[in-house]
Formats: C-alpha cells, sequence, structure tokens
C-alpha cells in the first residue's frame, strides 16, 4: 500500500501514533467509565478493581424504576412517522425542484433553504402556539410535525436526483411511464444510498432530540426515551449513579449497537450528508 | 373561426409550459405547507409578537412598539446569556475544529489501530446529548466525581466545577468539544480523501517539507470543510442547550444561561410569551447573520475549486 510521500517515518510516526491513541483513549474514556459504573454494583462506581463482579442488577432497577418500556416505543414510533413523512414529502419536492420547470422554482428553493439555518428547534415559542392552536399538545405528532417537511432532505435528494441521467428518464417516458412512475422507478431506486444515509442521519438525529419533545409532551404515552431518562435521572434524589448511568446506556444502547454493527454506513452516511 | 383555432393553438402553446408548472407546484405542496407552517410563519409570527405584550387573563395582546426591546436592553440576564454564548463560541468552535482536524489526520494516515481510533473519535457523536450530559454530570460531582478523584492524586481540594461560577461553563465547554470534535473529523476526513496523492508527489520533488505541504496546499484545500464546519458550529452553539438542562438549569447565577436556554425559561417558565419571541428575535439575527457570512464566504471559496 502506497502511503504516499509525506507519511510520517521513524520517531515522527511513533510520536503520531502515541498522540493518535492518547487523544483515542482520552475520547472513549468517558463512555468506558459508564460502562464499568453501569455493570458494577455501586460500590465499585468509583473503584476500579478487576475483579469486581459484574451485574445486570442496575439495568433490572432502572427498568423498572420507570416506564421505559414505554418511552421506547414512544421513540420508535416516534423517529418511525418522522423518517416514513420526511421520505414522502422531500422525495416529491426534491423531484419537483429537480426535474420540473415551474415559475418561482428558485425563489422557492431558496425558502426551503431558509430551514437549514433556522430549524424549528430554535422557534420553540412559536411552534408551541401552534400546537396548542391545533389542538395536539402532549402527543407524538406534535413533536413530529415540525421535522417533517426536511429542508436538508429535500436538498440532499434534490442533488442526487440532478445527477440521473437525462436519458433514463426519456426513455421510461417513451414506454408510456407517468411522471410518477418514473420517480418511483427511476429515480428512487437510483438513490438508495442517499436514502439510507438520510434515514440513518434523521433516526440519529430523533432519536437524541430532547428539548421539543420536552415541552411538548406532558405524559408517560407520548414522552421519548430523552425526556424519560430526564425525568427518571432528576426528580429522584435517592437513585444512585450506578443505576442512573445504566439507565443513560440503556437508552442510547440501540444507537451505539447499530452504530457498532454498521460503523462503515454510519461514518459514509454522516460523510455523504455532509458533502454537498 | 380561425380567431378562435389561433387562440386554441396559443393557449396549447403556452400550456405545454404551464401543466408541468401545476405538476411541479403540486408535488412541492406538502412538503411546502409543514416547511411554511412551522418554519416560515413563526419567524414571521416572532417578529410581529416581540411588538406585542403578552396575553394575560382577560386581556389581550397590545401593540407596545419596542417597549420588549427597551425592556430586553435593561435585562442584565439578557446580556449575562449572550455574553455566555460568546465565551461558548470561542471556547468550542476552535478547539473543536482544531481537534476535529487533527483526528482527521490521524485516522486517515496508516497508524497502528485507527479503526479502534476512528470508532473513538466518532462513538461520542451517536450518543444523545441529554446521556452525553448525564456521564458527565456524575464526573464532575464533587469529590466522588472521577474529575476530582483525579485531581486529588495531585493534591488539589475537592471542587464543585458545575457550582462555582467561575468553572462551570467551562466544565459545559468540555463536554461540547467532546461530543462535536468527532463530527466535525468526518467531514476533514472525507475531504482529505478527496485530495489527489499525486499533489504530495508532486510537492516532495519540489522538496517542499511535510509541514510546508500541510499548510501551503493540505489546508488551503481544505476550507470549504473548514467553512461548512465552522457555519455548522456556530448553529449548535446556539441550538443545542440539551446539556444545560441537564446539568446546570442555567445556574450557578446565570453563569451557563446561553442564549436559547434563557428564551426556554422565559417562554416555558414565565410564559412570558412576548419577551421570549423579543429574545428570538435576537437569536434569529444571529443566524441570518451567520448564512450571510456563509453566502459572501462561498463566492470566494469558488476561487479553490
Amino acid at each position: 500500500m502506497n502511503e504516499g510521500p509525506y507519511a510520517a517515518t521513524g520517531a515522527a510516526r511513533a510520536l503520531e501514533t502515541v498522540g493518535a491513541w492518547l487523544l483515542g483513549i482520552l475520547w472513549i474514556l468517558p463512555l468506558a467509565y459508564a460502562i464499568w459504573t453501569a455493570f458494577h454494583p455501586s460500590e465499585y462506581a468509583v473503584r476500579f478493581v478487576p475483579t469486581a463482579p459484574l451485574t445486570l442488577e442496575n439495568f433490572a432497577h432502572a427498568w423498572a424504576a420507570a416506564p421505559f418500556a414505554r418511552y421506547f416505543f414512544n421513540t420508535i414510533v416516534l423517529c418511525a412517522m418522522i423518517l416514513a413523512a420526511q421520505l414522502f414529502l422531500c422525495t416529491l419536492a426534491a423531484y419537483a425542484f429537480a426535474r420540473f420547470e415551474f415559475r418561482g422554482r428558485e425563489i422557492a428553493f431558496l425558502l426551503v433553504l431558509v430551514q437549514l439555518m433556522i430549524m424549528p428547534d430554535v422557534l420553540i415559542v412559536e411552534n408551541y402556539r401552534t400546537m396548542h392552536t391545533l389542538g395536539i399538545l402532549d402527543t407524538i405528532l406534535a413533536i413530529g410535525l415540525p421535522y417533517m417537511g426536511s429542508a436538508f432532505g429535500i436538498f440532499l435528494l434534490r442533488q442526487t436526483f440532478k445527477m440521473v441521467p437525462k436519458e433514463l428518464d426519456e426513455a421510461a417516458r417513451v414506454e408510456g411511464a407517468g411522471a410518477l412512475e418514473v420517480l418511483w422507478k427511476v429515480y428512487v431506486p437510483l438513490a438508495k444510498p442517499v436514502y439510507i444515509a438520510f434515514g440513518l442521519v434523521s433516526v440519529s438525529y430523533h432519536w437524541n432530540n430532547f428539548l421539543w419533545p420536552l415541552i411538548v409532551t406532558n405524559s408517560v404515552e407520548t414522552r421519548p426515551l430523552t425526556v424519560g431518562l430526564q425525568i427518571f435521572a432528576s426528580v429522584d434524589q435517592g437513585i444512585d449513579w450506578s443505576i442512573i448511568t445504566a439507565a443513560t446506556l440503556m437508552t442510547s444502547a440501540p444507537l451505539l449497537v447499530g452504530f457498532l454493527l454498521f460503523q462503515r454506513q454510519f461514518v459514509q452516511s454522516f460523510m455523504r450528508a455532509g458533502i454537498k | 373561426m380561425t380567431e378562435l383555432a389561433a387562440g386554441t393553438i396559443a393557449r396549447r402553446r403556452t400550456g405545454r409550459g404551464f401543466i408541468p408548472s401545476i405538476h411541479g407546484w403540486l408535488l412541492l405542496l406538502p412538503a411546502a405547507v409543514l416547511l411554511v407552517s412551522f418554519t416560515h410563519w413563526p419567524t414571521a409570527a416572532t417578529i410581529i409578537d416581540s411588538f406585542f405584550s403578552t396575553p394575560k387573563g382577560a386581556r389581550p395582546a397590545v401593540f407596545v412598539g419596542v417597549e420588549n426591546y427597551e425592556a430586553m436592553l435593561d435585562d442584565p440576564i439578557f446580556w449575562r446569556a449572550l455574553w455566555n454564548n460568546v465565551v461558548y463560541c470561542i471556547g468550542t468552535i476552535p478547539a473543536s475544529i482544531a481537534l476535529a482536524l487533527l483526528m482527521a489526520v490521524f485516522v486517515n494516515g496508516r497508524l497502528a489501530g485507527r479503526g479502534f481510533l476512528r470508532l473513538a473519535y466518532f462513538t461520542p457523536t451517536v450518543l444523545p446529548m441529554i446521556a452525553v450530559a448525564n456521564i458527565w454530570l456524575f464526573f464532575f460531582s464533587p469529590s466522588y466525581g472521577l474529575v476530582d478523584q483525579v485531581t486529588a492524586l495531585f493534591g488539589a481540594p475537592a471542587r464543585n466545577w458545575l457550582g462555582d461560577p467561575s468553572t462551570a461553563l467551562w466544565c459545559i465547554v468540555v463536554v461540547t468539544i467532546w461530543k462535536e470534535a468527532g463530527f466535525f473529523m468526518i467531514f476533514y476526513l472525507a475531504a482529505l480523501q478527496q485530495i489527489s496523492p499525486r499533489l504530495a508527489e508532486a510537492a516532495a520533488l519540489e522538496g517542499a517539507s511535510r509541514w510546508y505541504f500541510f499548510r501551503r496546499i493540505t489546508f488551503p484545500l481544505l476550507m470549504p470543510t473548514t467553512l461548512f464546519v465552522l457555519v455548522n458550529a456556530v448553529i449548535n452553539a446556539f441550538r443545542l442547550v440539551d446539556h444545560i438542562v441537564v446539568m446546570t438549569r442555567g445556574g450557578p447565577d446565570n453563569a451557563t444561561a446561553l442564549l436559547l436556554f434563557y428564551i426556554y425559561e422565559i417562554g416555558f417558565k414565565f410564559w412570558d410569551t412576548s419577551y421570549a419571541a423579543t429574545l428570538t428575535v435576537v437569536l434569529l439575527a444571529i443566524l441570518a447573520a451567520v448564512a450571510i457570512g456563509q453566502f459572501l464566504f462561498l463566492d470566494r471559496r469558488v476561487h479553490y475549486q
């Protein structure tokens, strides 16, 4: 494997390796520490004895102490609902921007891009008022609604659709396919990697989102995991750190495990989403 | 009759542009309705509401001109939150960008165990901010937490890191850098992999040193990425306050109140929606300034491509 003329050699390389590893260990340390705490009895929370007994008790306590099953369910429903709506709406809008001539297209596109800067995250006061007017406060729909028309998704898919050769489009039309059929049979299959990338970014964003769900939900039936975790961790002073850490790991576990299993796809998805 | 026929033909001609036009708008419509309802309309409503009083009970909102803005300028907590946000930006952005670049260079080379390194650097990005904040909350807890345990090895006394106004914001800064550096690394990594190895070969033939090559070739080529990362970092610094809610609730003594957190408190603790709208206008103005700045820079960026 050719490393190029500027790969470090000798002492410089050793130094670089040591530096990289120190940084790596420093970076993984908080998580490693959390895992240690969660899997050991609380008296070992800050005592690092290799012979400390392993236990799942902290997880059992956490699971029993709050309706985490319901929170998991809510978060999954939320992520699925947002993603399904985003994929549908953004595909149609991106297709319009990429392949249709219409009056006001450029201005409309600029207006869409505004959302890349002014995200719903900062418009909490007015969006709360809107949800109140619609009468859907404290519903999962209200958490997801502001994010369903995603400028990011429209932008990403528009770029992808624009790269589809016009000949493919025309060939399908000659065979008598309508506009939506062409979209479904030509454009969507070709954009599959972009859909996967967008899906991963979207799900991890909404799995982790906190402030807006905190504001708009008020009951166990609607709260996502992040809000449930926070209520669990802050209300009861009597709960010890090992249990809170176990709950914390539990709520992040699906994403973390998914990331470990599909590391390459994750990293490439985030890369793809960033290169515009 | 001929006139009528000519009219039909003319209508057909324009119709060719007209029908696709309708189709285009129809495809766009569902997404546009949501975007307008939850981005453009609330933005406009925020600005309108900032000129009205907060409705209380039977008393409806009345036009008060710039009264809310005057109150804001006299509000020391607003200035504190704005200043905190500036400090927070200066504390987090350059450090996380520099670390991100360093990580990307490390991982892009052929160091031993770079698979593990990439994993270690990137993992904090996948964790929810709320989980990250809970873990670090434990680290910073006085005498019991890991930070105090480590400093105790050097004989330092126990400190209440998050309870002390002089250290609390810096604790938040550390958490943010830890969370974001790996995320930005990805973009640098992608950009590094797109730089042609020919450039390095040519530069080596010319006898350029390693550092010279990085400073004069690699770094300028990464400028678009740096700009992209910078814009994202600034937006995040004003958009994300989850860790504040968990770790400090803006305290002690507003030492960690960032602008959005203050908006949240005013809007949903004190229910003073007009004042919250006024504060939001400031936040929107900052984001708009970032957008305009990016737009102006993008013109120059063409130079490199």
